[in-house]
């Protein structure tokens, strides 16, 4: 039986990341030219360990499933990206960042990871300035920062309201220059259907060509996964269409443990789901919580007025409203983290004070922040601060500068202008904290395959704080992973280059054109689409934002019931030689079915309350999440033929460097 | 809401093509362009016919994956917006639409409405960046102080997705929009001072390679451009050729 050895470095948690810098093995540049290595994925984890691992010298092939490494959907995040620069002078530090990381996360990740994290944050934006990321400045010309939910600094860099465009553009330019010095070969339009395990070693993949449907066979030394995470297995979420698991799932099938399934990040601020023909829900940054303010009625007729249309939010007087957040959170207030604010509106909506006609929406208002600001300039102005109407254009000028992109992608969606009346918003998942287990190195128990950035499970713990992803996915690719991967491939040197007309490659091209051709010639009588969407519905209903013990046993009935429909009844049209989206669907829809069955087995075994896990049995009377002490471990599932057999094995989590305590917000 | 549907079909490359024509008749304003692609798609798929391929993926209007011209105008009617964030409120019932792929030499078309946009990517591998090397030892992020001015300019150019209606809106199939959009981005930053003539010569020849038309100032780029690329940014290139090629 496999075990966990995470190969934590010993010492002070301050000098585990340096001391083990100074001690590793090192590839000497004429043999990092013998190298290859193969990642998978070009978000900001894949791109950027792609681009440094070329400089370094290294061969590498880089695989995307878009048509340009530049659109994977790091490009979506909104927000910021977090850093302990300090440069506001407002207490931040590496030790603050951490210990924010690590509480913000529920006491569920790795210290020793957590801390290496922080300690690269700040070269994470002395990197990005200089490649050329046109991140917000003061008008000193100094770069400017914001506050996010969960923590007591700003620090967060931003770029309007696309820092993760910027960032990810910046890494794809980094990749550019090396792909045209040749030292990256990129493959764009091309899916990992397989990992191949030579004695032992990741030494290759499968992948198919989506253009020609041609399947290939790719070798290196080693091989990177930064292939984001498993969300999309909820069919609505805020993942991009094509965002899928597969690529972690066939690595797991291949003796990739994998970690925490159950850990998903369900984002307090998205916009409502209008109807049936939904595809994808929209995120509204949590950077608009710095200015709006959360409520609902405080009365259940007003309610039931708003949604027949009767009365209107803004006409609602303030006595009546429920800032639930305000009221129930007054130290962290409407900037809570967003397991806590989810969680909230989910318990307001339950208890029947949704606004919208389902049921599920909730009010983000910011009537208050545009009196405020408008009365500010009206007196830097020196104009009439009792004037309504000037106050009232001074102060949506403001909100227009700080958020303008983001209130004209609501009122495209909604048809509703959110400087007259308030938003309207509900959670909806947009990120996973679970994920393929890493040790310390970043490698996966498969010997040479590494996970990067949302695809491994270390950092976040239980929940993940906002402008932490992007902070991750670049400590990564750009400063952890370009160290730790050298010193296994020193023991590559003298292996050449591997062959891909061995067995091992016959055996894995042939499964993965058994599949494809099943799936093509399966002439059942639903699409893809019917069985992700029936799979969405158990997982948001049964896994969603409260789990219990009776919801969470029949989701793994019903899944498997629903994969045993899919492969007997699933209609792929077209051939498997040729241009064919319909057969990439099902092929991740086929993974997501096996890892949503694995999610739910997950929520069942951890019988406590956990940042983004929170079980109806386990809560304390005040309504918060119970953990449990016997529970502070990480939960690494190892394959065994089908999602019910999976073998669960458990990293102890220790914490020395910060006292385990409740995690308060009041 | 009902609609007419003609919609350009070409089974790969080397096929020739033709406009096909659909009938949708339960449509919902509140669909967006693309949902209601959905509802097509999942129609044909019922009477097992092959669906229409198309691109797309964030489906929130930032990776520039959408990528269709729509009555004769790309990413449709309605202004700075893609494809993906229009919705069927802007139509009405009964009416006609005519859905095709980009057009242009250097966008050759991969499936229906899929067209190949790798040419953008090599124009970016000519020059499209700065030559550092990560190595956590650049200096202080704040070391050098960089006017908001320049800084948001910079920002305002770095927006382009990468989608190419400016390339599709032309009547030259020009890319002057796109490559002057990112020669700008590093042009008005300190950082991107050290290679800017060599960047901005060899995008430039590498856009002229792969066969994109030339500038002839009508603007239609930046009125189709989703994210506001402004003109500027071509005037800006032009500038930055000239300093670099005269000496």
């Amino acid at each position: 039986m496999a075990t966990l050895d995470s190969k934590v470095p010993k010492g002070p948690i301050k000098d585990k990341w340096t001391d083990y810098k100074d001690q590793i093995n090192l590839v000497n540049p004429a043999n990092k030219r013998n190298i290859d290595i193969i990642i998978v994925g070009t978000g900001l984890a894949g791109g950027s360990a792609a681009a440094t691992l070329a400089e370094l010298g290294y061969n590498v092939k880089a695989f995307c499933f878009q048509d340009s490494p530049r659109r994977a959907h790091s490009i979506a995040a909104q927000g910021g990206i977090n850093a302990a620069k300090n440069y506001q002078g407002d207490g931040d530090s590496t030790y603050r960042l951490f210990y924010d990381t690590v509480k913000g996360g529920d006491y569920r990740s790795r210290e020793s990871n957590v801390h290496r994290l922080a300690e690269v944050s700040t070269n994470i934006i002395d990197q990005c300035v200089a490649q050329g990321v046109p991140f917000a400045r003061d008008y000193g010309g100094l770069l400017d920062n914001r506050s996010f939910g969960g923590v007591l600094v700003s620090r967060t860099f931003y770029a309007k309201g696309q820092t993760g465009q910027q960032l990810l553009l910046g890494a794809y330019s980094a990749m550019n220059r090396q792909i045209g010095r040749g030292k990256i070969k990129m493959y764009s339009r091309h899916e990992m259907l397989d990992v191949v395990i030579v004695d032992g070693k990741a030494r290759g993949i499968i992948a198919r060509n989506l253009v020609t449907g041609e399947i290939e066979r790719h070798s290196a030394h080693a091989v990177v996964l930064g292939t984001g995470g498993y969300g999309n297995a909820f069919y609505l979420s805020t993942y991009a269409m094509g965002s899928n698991a597969t690529a972690a799932w066939k690595a797991h099938k291949r003796g990739a443990f994998f970690a925490n399934p159950c850990y998903t990040q369900i984002h307090p601020t998205c916009i409502p789901v209008s109807g049936d023909h939904q595809s994808k829900l929209t995120l509204m940054s949590e950077s608009l919580r710095n200015d709006g303010r959360i409520w609902v009625p405080k009365n259940m007729d007003d309610v039931l007025a708003i949604r027949e249309g009767k009365l209107k939010p803004t006409d609602l007087s303030e006595e009546n409203r429920d800032y639930y957040l305000e009221r129930r959170y007054p130290a962290f207030g409407n900037l809570v983290p967003r397991d806590v604010a989810s969680r909230a509106a989910k318990e307001r909506c339950d208890a029947g004070y949704g606004v919208n006609k389902t049921g599920e929406a909730v009010y983000l208002d910011f009537a208050a922040a545009i009196e405020r600001y408008g009365k500010e300039q009206a007196h830097v102005k020196g104009l009439d601060e009792d004037d309504k109407a000037v106050i009232d254009k001074l102060g949506k000028d403001i909100i227009k500068a700080k958020y303008g992109n983001l209130f004209q992608m609501y009122e495209k969606i909604v048809d509703q202008n959110p400087y007259e009346t308030p938003m309207m918003i509900f959670p909806a998942v947009h990120y996973t904290m679970g994920g393929i287990w890493v040790d310390y190195n970043l490698m996966t128990t498969v010997p040479g395959l590494y996970a990067i950035g949302e695809a491994n499970f270390s950092d976040h713990g239980a929940n993940r704080l906002g402008a932490s992803a992007l902070m991750q996915g670049l400590a990564d690719g750009y400063f952890v992973l370009p160290y730790t991967i050298g010193d296994y491939l020193a023991d590559d040197i003298r292996t050449g280059p591997i062959p891909t007309d061995i067995k091992e490659f016959d055996t894995a091209e042939k499964n993965v054109t058994e599949v494809i051709d099943k799936l093509v010639n399966n002439n059942g009588t639903h699409s893809v689409d019917y069985f992700h969407k029936k799979l969405g519905k158990i997982m948001w209903n049964k896994c969603g934002m409260a789990r219990n013990e009776k919801d969470l046993e029949s989701a793994i009935t019903e899944i498997s019931e629903l994969r045993e429909e899919f492969w007997n009844d699933v209609k792929v049209p077209g051939n498997a030689d040729e241009y064919n989206e319909e057969l990439a669907k099902a092929g991740r829809v086929a993974d997501f079915l096996e890892l949503g069955e694995l999610f739910a087995k997950d929520a069942l075994q951890r019988e406590e309350s956990a940042g983004g896990h929170f079980r109806d049995e386990y809560q304390t009377p005040e309504g918060e999440a119970m953990r449990r002490k016997e529970f502070q471990y990480v939960s690494a599932w190892e394959y065994k033929g089908a999602p019910k057999d999976a073998v669960l094995h458990k990293e102890e989590l220790v914490y020395e460097n910060i006292e385990v305590k409740e995690r308060s917000y009041k | 809401m009902k609609l007419t549907l003609k919609i350009w079909r070409q089974k790969s490359a080397n096929d020739k093509g033709k406009i096909v024509d659909y009938k949708l008749d339960d449509v919902s304003p509140d669909m967006s362009f693309l949902e209601m692609l959905d509802v097509l798609n999942q129609e044909l798929i019922d009477k097992d016919e092959e669906p229409i391929a198309f691109d797309h993926d964030c489906r929130e209007g930032i990776c520039g994956m959408c990528s269709m011209y729509i009555n004769g105008r790309a990413h449709g009617p309605d202004r700075s917006i893609t494809v993906c964030q229009l919705h069927m409120r802007s139509f009405s019932d009964g009416d006609t639409i005519y859905i095709e792929p980009w057009r242009a030499s250097a966008f050759p078309v991969i499936k229906d409405l899929i067209v190949d946009r790798t040419a953008f990517d090599r124009i970016q591998q000519a020059g499209g960046f700065i030559s550092v090397n990560t190595s956590g030892n650049t200096q202080d992020a704040n070391s050098i102080p960089i006017s908001k001015y320049a800084a948001d300019d910079a920002m305002d150019a770095a927006t382009c997705i990468g989608c190419g209606a400016c390339v599709a809106t032309c009547k030259n199939s020009s890319a002057m929009l796109f490559v002057g959009a990112k020669v700008s981005q590093y042009a008005l930053l300190p950082q991107g001072q050290i290679e800017a003539a060599e960047r901005v010569q060899n995008m430039v020849s590498q856009m002229d390679l792969e066969g994109f038309g030339n500038c002839t100032n009508t603007g239609a780029c930046e009125v189709e451009c989703p994210k506001g690329i402004s003109l500027d940014n071509i005037a800006r290139m032009n500038r930055e050729l000239m300093k670099a090629t005269v000496k």
